[in-house]
């Protein structure tokens, strides 16, 4: 199993790597078109700001690259936001994986801090990504951006409303919480993506 | 709904851990690998490393057990002691901490908050402030030293500072620190509860996660600091080290006592 991460300007990135360690695997931490694209999984991770995160795909030709993968690919975070439509933070164009836009939290009350930090609970989990879910499981979350709930949402999280915490459509899987920092669930979040095949 | 956290804290001199009671006086308390990852399957949220000779005798953090530790633990943990400027913050985060966290060095010069800021975001960037009241006015209800002059202190509150607890509080949120970290040195190793009324006034009127640190003795604290404090985490070493406090029996106590935690 060929496990790539993309490598680019995002924070958190070597913890995508240990997690994939700890499942057993050697993963590639690569900004290579080729050699992601002859994965046979794909992880596109980070912690940063999606207009930067955007300019630096597009320098380096990796923007054409992703949305064109066939391999199950997951985003994380960051990720995730980059491969939906657009982002309010500094107003950015981004993928168009996800026909969906990418809002910010508005606090209603004092305790609705943004960012978003901490263990919130994910549910109404759909596809294989999250076998083994029976109920609401705590999953770690970092964010002040979020996707609304739309077609592809497959796991949802309440905070000052309820959004989607996962995504999926084809061979694009999503989650804006951290799997690789989410514990024993977290951990078996990745087992699945590693083990999941596309027509599930 | 957002759980209210639980964190241990692993101070840690020479590579081991250690617990000192109201700053000096250590002992030793295990393996900070092993004892991560013990915390970890039993349910910690996060966990906090801090290296607590570092700031003191001007030492460089412990890189390579940092390195360690991100491999090993799959929950998130913050790293301290010893961050004096931005190429400390990077040299950590690339070995693998999710966060950092700052004390003496932004008292000293706290435009280095904005620096972590603007160079890896808000949420890596934790500011630990240790306070202490100097005119303990003790209340009624026994809460001691709620309203009294707080002063922050640097180098492991060893040396007064000029700062006063709730002003510094306020600077460090609109510099854009993603937490405060907030340690009662009244309060630290007495094992009396947290010093809720002060981290009340921070955790409403500050516009990030407050965490309260020092005075754990018993569950109630936590449930009190939780619902009284109104902190959004709160941090303890020795009480976990030592399993006074298992942290399965803490989290289904708290549960019970309708706080949302994560069991």
């Amino acid at each position: 199993m060929n496990v790539a991460i993309v490598k680019y300007n995002a924070g958190n990135i070597g913890s995508v790597e240990n997690a994939v360690r700890r499942l057993g695997l050697e993963p590639m931490v690569t900004d290579d078109v080729e050699k992601i694209q002859k994965a046979d999984r794909v992880i596109f991770p980070g912690q940063g700001e999606a207009h930067s995160a955007m300019a630096y795909l597009k320098a380096h030709q990796l923007d054409e690259v992703i949305v064109n993968l066939k391999q199950p690919v997951l985003g994380i975070c960051i990720g995730m936001q980059l491969l939906c439509r657009h982002s309010e933070e500094h107003d950015t164009d981004c993928l168009g994986v996800f026909d969906v836009d990418v809002k910010r939290f508005q606090p209603r009350v004092h305790e609705d801090k943004v960012p978003q930090m901490g263990w919130n609970t994910i549910e109404d989990t759909k596809t294989d990504l999250f076998k083994g879910f029976e109920k609401p499981e705590f999953v770690y979350f970092i964010h002040s951006f979020y996707v609304p709930k739309c077609d592809w949402t497959i796991a949802t999280t309440d905070y000052t409303l309820p959004y989607s915490s996962a995504l999926h459509k084809d061979n694009f899987f999503a989650t804006q919480f951290h799997p690789e920092k989410s514990g024993k669930w977290g951990e078996r979040i990745l087992k699945n993506f590693i083990e999941l095949t596309i027509d599930s | 709904m957002l759980a209210k956290r639980i964190i241990p804290c692993l101070d840690i001199k020479d590579g081991q851990t250690v617990k000192g009671t109201n700053f000096v006086n250590l002992r030793q308390a295990g393996d900070p690998i092993e004892l991560g990852k013990l915390y970890s399957e039993q349910g910690a949220d996060e966990l906090v490393y801090l290296d607590i000779t570092a700031s003191h005798e001007g030492r460089k953090t412990f890189t390579e057990l940092v390195k360690r530790i991100a491999l090993e633990i799959n929950i998130p943990f913050t790293v301290g002691g010893g961050i004096n400027e931005l190429k400390d913050v990077e040299r950590l985060l690339n070995a693998g901490a999710d966060k950092v966290s700052i004390n003496s060095a932004a008292l000293r010069r706290p435009e280095l908050i904005d620096e972590i800021v603007k160079n890896f975001g808000s949420q890596v960037c934790v500011v630990a402030i240790d306070a202490k009241c100097e005119n303990d006015t003790v209340h009624e209800n026994g809460d001691p030293r709620i309203d009294g002059d707080w002063r922050c202190y640097v180098n492991g509150g060893r040396v007064p500072t000029e700062y006063k607890l709730f002003d510094w509080a306020k600077e460090v949120n609109e510099r854009g620190a993603g937490e405060i970290l907030f340690t009662s040195m009244n309060h630290d190793g007495v094992k009396n509860g947290f010093a809720d009324a002060a981290l009340r006034k921070l955790a409403d009127t500050l516009t990030i996660p407050v965490i309260a640190s020092g005075g754990a003795g018993c569950k109630e604290h936590f449930r009190d600091t939780f619902i009284n404090g109104h902190s959004d985490a709160a941090l303890a070493a020795s009480v976990f080290h030592f399993g006074e406090i298992p942290i399965p029996e803490l989290k289904q106590y708290l549960a019970s006592e309708g706080v949302n935690v994560r069991l």
